[in-house]
């Protein structure tokens, strides 16, 4: 226990610090279960990493590399220390370093996710709230329905439902591809839309349930019926008093749901040719290059871990109450 | 009284009539699904066409959903593939449980192995569940058995957590306290009176890791990473029609209501038992 006298900074101050080194087991365990993955792999780790046009040679300087003649721990030990120093090994199929190939298609999947977040939220927050305020009527069952139909609903089928809806029955929006954001905000845009509306159906299903059951809880509590009895506008009700108290699990789910984002974010690219992480994991996925595979991994579990542990964070922010 | 519930009713109603069509697939109009004829490819829905069998007969036969571009029949594909489905959704459910189970009693009862064990799973959960799977997919190479395993393993860690979580206020209950005064044999507890109180909600959980399989065994098929592409499954139905997806749509379209259909149905099977079976559960979502 903290000291008798310290202050609410010191408090977040060691919630913060805690919080932070929490994440490194987590962290280190991913970095395990990523180095065994390959010695799972029947034969030499060495041959595998080196794809299937490898040299003699080019196995031979690899089992070097690696120190595959040493003991598993020692191997570890070397791997996790290149990965320390930011080196995360070299693609053989693409023929360069695994770091810079990611930070190559680091882009579209970055705008494709951003957008996904910011459309999920922006929708499903204001259902989730009019759901529970109108708990049992026509509104909240038909969101319930079609939350349950969004999980359901595999996100290539509704692609390319979209796809043949929006875009070639209508040729509102381009089938598919992608544009960088340096040739222009709307070209960039217009090949955003359809992939973001995509991937954001589950995550909307997802947010919204979380919104409805926390905020209906929050509607049952006695400073909602003292809003209401001072006479405040119900709207100033919902969003001041109810969805401001209903945050934390809100925030908590948009974070669990990043887990299925990046899932999605595999097939969504896939499916629009869009050339981002997720196509990438795909690409190495069929060449069997499992430096990049590894690669995309650990980077993808590192946002993850990140991304909650700042969402962690936040609660401190959003709810006073929370000292850890 | 569990069939009082809608939601069962119209879920488990769905669901029975997908098992009658994966066990009667043979009778129900199909073809063998691996059959092809060069004379039939791309047939639009209902249209009729020849097929050769592997005597090398030609046949009549109405394509009800159309042909594929080798002049396959995608309602006999369609059809076997329910098969690969269930199969793979219920299996992925059972591994995902065994394990699950395994694990959460061990950490729940032997606290020395608890921390470590916890742990471990949350490294298995902060890797994305597709990523896992397409990933110890790329190492075994597809195969039933190795796709329904790499499904299921990042579930697990999903299934240890909610019976730990039961092991942990179970044990505190007078029974379990009055069987440790008794001198019952700790697999005994664990078994004869902690494993029977856990059942509802892990058949709640298991219909969710059955519904989540199924969809993520389509993915893995549709993406090419899955089942090798001559097994009828939906996701390689698809994956084989994506390429002409602009003229031929119905390539797409049938396999993929077919799998929403079936998804649909596991979810709100399992939401309805949730309902009826875990009450407090019912009332968290």
């Amino acid at each position: 226990m903290a000291a008798p006298r310290a202050g609410p900074f010191f408090f977040m101050l060691t919630f913060i610090l805690r919080r932070l080194l929490a994440t490194i087991p987590v962290l280190l365990i991913v970095a395990v279960l990523v180095f065994l993955m390959l010695r799972l792999a029947p034969g030499d780790p060495a041959a595998i990493l080196a794809g299937d046009a490898a040299s003699t040679e080019q196995i031979a300087r690899i089992r070097a590399g690696l120190g595959l003649d040493r003991p598993i721990v020692v191997q570890f030990g070397i791997w996790a220390g290149n990965l320390l120093a930011g080196d995360l090994g070299e693609s053989f199929y693409y023929k360069m370093k695994v770091a810079t190939l990611i930070g190559q298609r680091l882009e579209p999947t970055l705008a494709l996710a951003s957008l996904t977040i910011l459309i999920a939220i922006v929708v499903a927050v204001p259902l989730g709230v009019v759901a529970a305020w109108r708990f049992g009527g026509w509104f909240d069952r038909a969101l319930m329905g079609f939350s349950v139909l969004g999980f359901s609903v595999p996100v290539f089928v509704l692609a390319y439902m979209l796809i043949y809806v929006v875009s070639l029955q209508l040729g509102l929006l381009p089938v598919q591809g992608y544009q960088r954001i340096a040739d222009g905000f709307w070209p960039f845009l217009r090949h955003l839309i359809l992939p973001s509306i995509t991937l954001s159906v589950i995550y909307i299903a997802l947010i919204a349930r979380v919104t409805r059951a926390s905020v209906l809880e929050a509607l049952g509590e006695d400073y909602i019926r003292t809003a209401r009895a001072k006479g405040l506008p119900e709207i100033r009700v919902l969003v001041r008093h109810a969805l401001a108290n209903a945050a934390v699990p809100i925030v908590t789910v948009i974070g669990i749901g990043i887990a299925l984002l990046i899932g999605g974010v595999v097939v969504t690219e896939s499916v629009y040719a869009i050339p981002g992480l997720g196509r990438l994991t795909v690409d190495a996925v069929l060449a069997r290059d499992f430096p990049t595979i590894q690669g995309l991994i650990l980077f993808f579990s590192f946002v993850y871990v990140l991304l909650n542990l700042l969402i962690d964070l936040s609660y401190v922010f959003l709810d006073p109450r929370i000292r850890y | 009284m569990i069939l009082n519930n809608w939601s069962i009713r119209i879920g488990g109603g769905a669901l029975a009539f997908l098992v009658l069509i994966a066990l009667f697939a043979p009778w129900l109009g199909t073809v063998d699904p691996a059959l092809f004829d060069p004379a039939s490819r791309d047939l639009l829905p209902g249209k009729s066409g020849q097929i050769t069998t592997l005597d090398g007969d030609k046949l009549r036969h109405t394509f009800l959903m159309g042909s594929d571009s080798l002049g396959r029949d995608i309602y006999s594909r369609v059809l076997y593939g329910t098969r690969v489905s269930l199969l793979v959704g219920i299996l992925c459910a059972l591994v995902a449980l065994a394990a699950g189970i395994a694990c959460g009693l061990a950490s729940g009862y032997l606290r020395w192995l608890d921390g470590i064990l916890m742990r471990f799973m949350d490294g298995v959960m902060a890797i994305p569940a597709i990523l896992v799977a397409i990933s110890l997919v790329a190492i075994w190479r597809g195969s039933l058995a190795t796709v329904i395993v790499a499904i299921a393993i990042p579930e697990i860690p999903r299934v240890t957590r909610l019976v730990r979580s039961l092991v942990l206020s179970i044990r505190e209950e007078p029974y379990v306290e009055a069987a440790v005064a008794l001198g019952t044999p700790t697999w005994k507890i664990l078994f004869g009176h902690i494993l029977p109180n856990c059942v509802a909600p892990l058949v709640v959980q298991g219909t969710y890791v059955c519904a989540f399989s199924i969809l993520v065994e389509a993915i893995l098929s549709f993406l090419g990473v899955g089942l090798p592409p001559d097994i009828p499954t939906w996701g390689n139905v698809m994956a084989e029609g994506r390429a002409q997806f602009n003229d031929y749509p119905h390539n797409i379209f049938f396999p993929g209501v077919f799998l929403a259909v079936t998804v649909l149905a596991v979810n709100i099977l399992g939401d309805g038992m949730r309902d009826t079976l875990d009450p407090k559960m019912a009332k968290r979502v």
